[in-house]
């Protein structure tokens, strides 16, 4: 079946009444918690998790889609009014969003951060139709060994490249591999981290982790600091634009889609690095350089579109190599798993129907985001008003009966509890959380892939490097590891030559106004760590 | 003497300041202004700003004014801030903006001013926006 009648049957299933219900639901939702600093689309699926149970997978793969999309335009709309990122991709449309806002220009900076989305997003989608089938196809004719490097590169570069310290993402990714090893060896049965509990034997449940990490590891955090100095939101009318401004933006949304849908697709992508990139470029293409720093509305325009191409293209990997690489791909991943279908290559083949609905939702959530957005923003800003202590309050009552109706057991509040403390604490301390989310996800697969190969190779570790995919993977997986070595001795050899690493000093600029904006603000995200990814890795 | 004004960003907030600083003109009076929010909400609008705050802090000192500027950010509810205030500053009178709401929206939402009027040791000046 070629691809486009397949996502015209994808459009047939999304459309009937109770699945178009669930996209609505899922959008608004989605719109709600971007806009809400701190709370992330990862964070509503994985709480959303135990109540779609009852549904159909198909309709609850669409809510999700859903919400994924709406985080992204809801977190302009805070980084706009309140110069407060409301998600981590969107902390660079808070330098000129809300510059502009001030400058009296917030329905512009609005109406381009909307239809910029909706430009990219529906690109996006469309590439993501065209892409997925044609990695699938590769990706078929991978061998375990392959699939080991690949997962390996994932982890290693979601660690290392994101996130300001390499040693925080690390010990972030270690939690993370070590409570997906709790339970049972799938291959001898024997028991693994249970400390005699036969409780732990089936392992930790990903729902209860997802939620203890974000929900409530969260609700601590801002509990602990719960009074802020409150701040005032820009009043802003109808988002619209003017014919200058629609000139003035159309370019860099194309060019942000062109930097975000690949930076998605690659394993190591998220959506910050190319909005920074997308920044910079518009800086320094823009025939009014001069408006940088002062609310220039191509510095909006780019990066929104970025970061919703990059939303579309990380699920490429997603649903095409069942490898996750933010944190809401990666609970959408347990999703699959916990509905009993099996994410990788043979997806597209074995859920045909409910993948090519998941896609057509995308270009319908699309939709009415445009719809939802554009005239509504200032309703969507003044969720911001909420008192935050009935907000959490509800959202750990969720948690904890989300936790509890995952398998009925009391003990499960306890791994709740103590795992939502070790949220709080890796929030505390500066731990990225995306690490430890995909190290639980993606663990047990990534051991899965190497017990087979090793067994293949009966136990032969040179089996891990038998194809030659893998082989160049291990290269790349070297180098990132090695870069931050290498990098010291090119440094110490050539001590006068600074210049010598362009890619370097291009990225320190992006890399300091990040951290003014945040440091202004609330830790950028939940969902992904601490957001603004410190660019040492874009050599 | 000191008066105590219980200072919001809207109209009622603005008369009662305008009352407050006539008030203290006359009786050569301390003038604190008192302008909180309980900071549990990220944005809260009666919570005025930095420049709001130096317009306010410019033009009592303009007239010469005796004045202190209060922003408590402490959990409590406005009522409770202006009534704190008043009694660790000894004050002789408070002034408060009164706001039109039905008697179904003060039976739900309660009322500042209503708390203030009750619990006060001195006398209160209720004023309306213009």
């Amino acid at each position: 079946m070629d691809v486009f009648s397949s996502l015209m049957d994808g459009f047939a299933t999304a459309l009937t009444p109770m699945n178009f219900l669930y996209a609505v639901i899922g959008v608004v939702l989605g719109t709600a918690v971007g806009v809400l600093p701190g709370l992330g689309p990862a964070m509503t699926v994985a709480l959303l998790l135990p109540v779609t149970y009852a549904l159909e997978p198909t309709s609850a793969f669409i809510m999700f889609a859903g919400i994924y999309y709406g985080g992204m335009y809801g977190g302009s709309t805070t980084s706009i009014l309140l110069n407060t990122p409301g998600e981590s991709s969107s902390v660079v449309t808070a330098i000129e969003g809300n510059k502009m806002a001030k400058a009296g220009r917030a329905a512009q900076a609005l109406a381009t951060a909307a239809i910029g989305s909706f430009v990219a997003g529906t690109i996006g989608t469309t590439l993501l139709a065209v892409c997925a089938p044609i990695v699938v196809q590769f990706a078929v004719s991978l061998g375990s060994p392959s699939y080991f490097a690949i997962m390996v590169l994932a982890l290693l570069a979601v660690t290392a490249v994101l996130g300001s310290s390499r040693l925080r993402g690390f010990a972030s990714l270690g939690l993370g591999l070590a409570i997906g090893l709790v339970g049972m060896d799938s291959v001898t049965g024997q028991q693994r981290l249970t400390f005699g509990m036969p409780l732990l034997a089936d392992g930790l449940d990903i729902v209860v982790v997802a939620v203890a990490i974000f929900a409530v590891g969260e609700a601590l955090w801002v509990a602990a600091h719960l009074r802020r100095t409150p701040m005032n939101i820009i009043p802003v009318g109808q988002p619209w634009m003017g014919k200058d401004d629609w000139k003035r933006s159309w370019k860099p949304w194309l060019r942000g889609t062109a930097f975000g849908f690949p930076f998605g697709a690659l394993p190591a992508g998220g959506a910050e690095i190319p909005t920074f990139l997308s920044y910079v470029t518009e800086k320094r293409l823009s025939k009014h350089p001069e408006e940088f720093g002062h609310g220039a509305i191509e510095g909006v325009a780019g990066p929104e579109a970025a970061n919703n191409a990059a939303a579309a293209g990380t699920l490429t990997p997603m649903l095409a190599l069942g490898l996750p690489t933010n944190a809401t791909a990666a609970v959408m991943l347990a999703a699959f798993t916990s509905y009993g279908i099996q994410p990788g290559p043979q997806l597209f083949a074995s859920e045909g129907p409910l993948v090519w609905a998941l896609i057509a939702s995308l270009f319908i959530g699309n939709f009415l985001l445009l719809i939802i957005n554009l005239p509504l923003a200032p309703v969507w800003a003044k969720l911001l008003q909420l008192p935050r202590p009935y907000l959490y309050a509800g959202i750990l009552f969720f948690a904890t009966l989300g936790a509890y109706s995952v398998n009925l057991q009391a003990f499960d509040l306890v791994i709740l509890l103590v795992l939502g403390a070790l949220g709080f604490m890796m929030r505390r301390f500066g731990l990225p959380v995306l690490p430890l989310i995909l190290g639980v996800i993606l663990g047990p697969r990534l051991e899965g892939q190497l017990r087979k190969t090793l067994q293949l190779s009966a136990g032969n570790p040179a089996g891990l490097w038998s194809e030659a995919i893998a082989v160049g993977i291990w290269v790349i997986v070297a180098i990132i590891l090695l870069w931050p070595l290498l990098l010291k001795l090119i440094r110490r050899n050539r001590p006068a030559r600074s210049s010598l690493l362009p890619a370097t000093s291009g990225a320190t600029e992006p890399r300091e106004v990040s951290g003014s904006v945040s440091h202004a603000s609330h830790r950028a995200d939940g969902s992904s760590g601490d957001g603004h990814s410190d660019g040492d890795g874009d050599g | 003497m000191t008066i105590v004004v219980g200072y919001v960003p809207t109209p009622e907030g603005e008369a009662a300041l305008a009352q407050a600083i006539a008030e203290a003109r006359k009786s050569n009076s301390r003038l604190l202004v008192i302008n909180s929010s309980k900071g549990d909400a990220l944005v809260d609008n009666r919570y005025a700003q930095e420049p709001e705050i130096q317009s306010i802090e410019d033009r009592l000192a303009n007239q010469g004014i005796d004045h202190v500027i209060k922003q408590p950010v402490r959990g409590h509810d406005a009522a409770l801030e202006v009534l704190d205030a008043a009694e660790e500053h000894h004050a002789d009178l408070i002034v408060i903006g009164l706001r039109r709401r039905t008697p179904v929206g003060k039976l739900i939402l309660g009322s500042t001013s209503q708390r203030i009027l009750l619990e006060a040791d001195c006398p209160v000046l209720a004023v309306k926006a213009g």
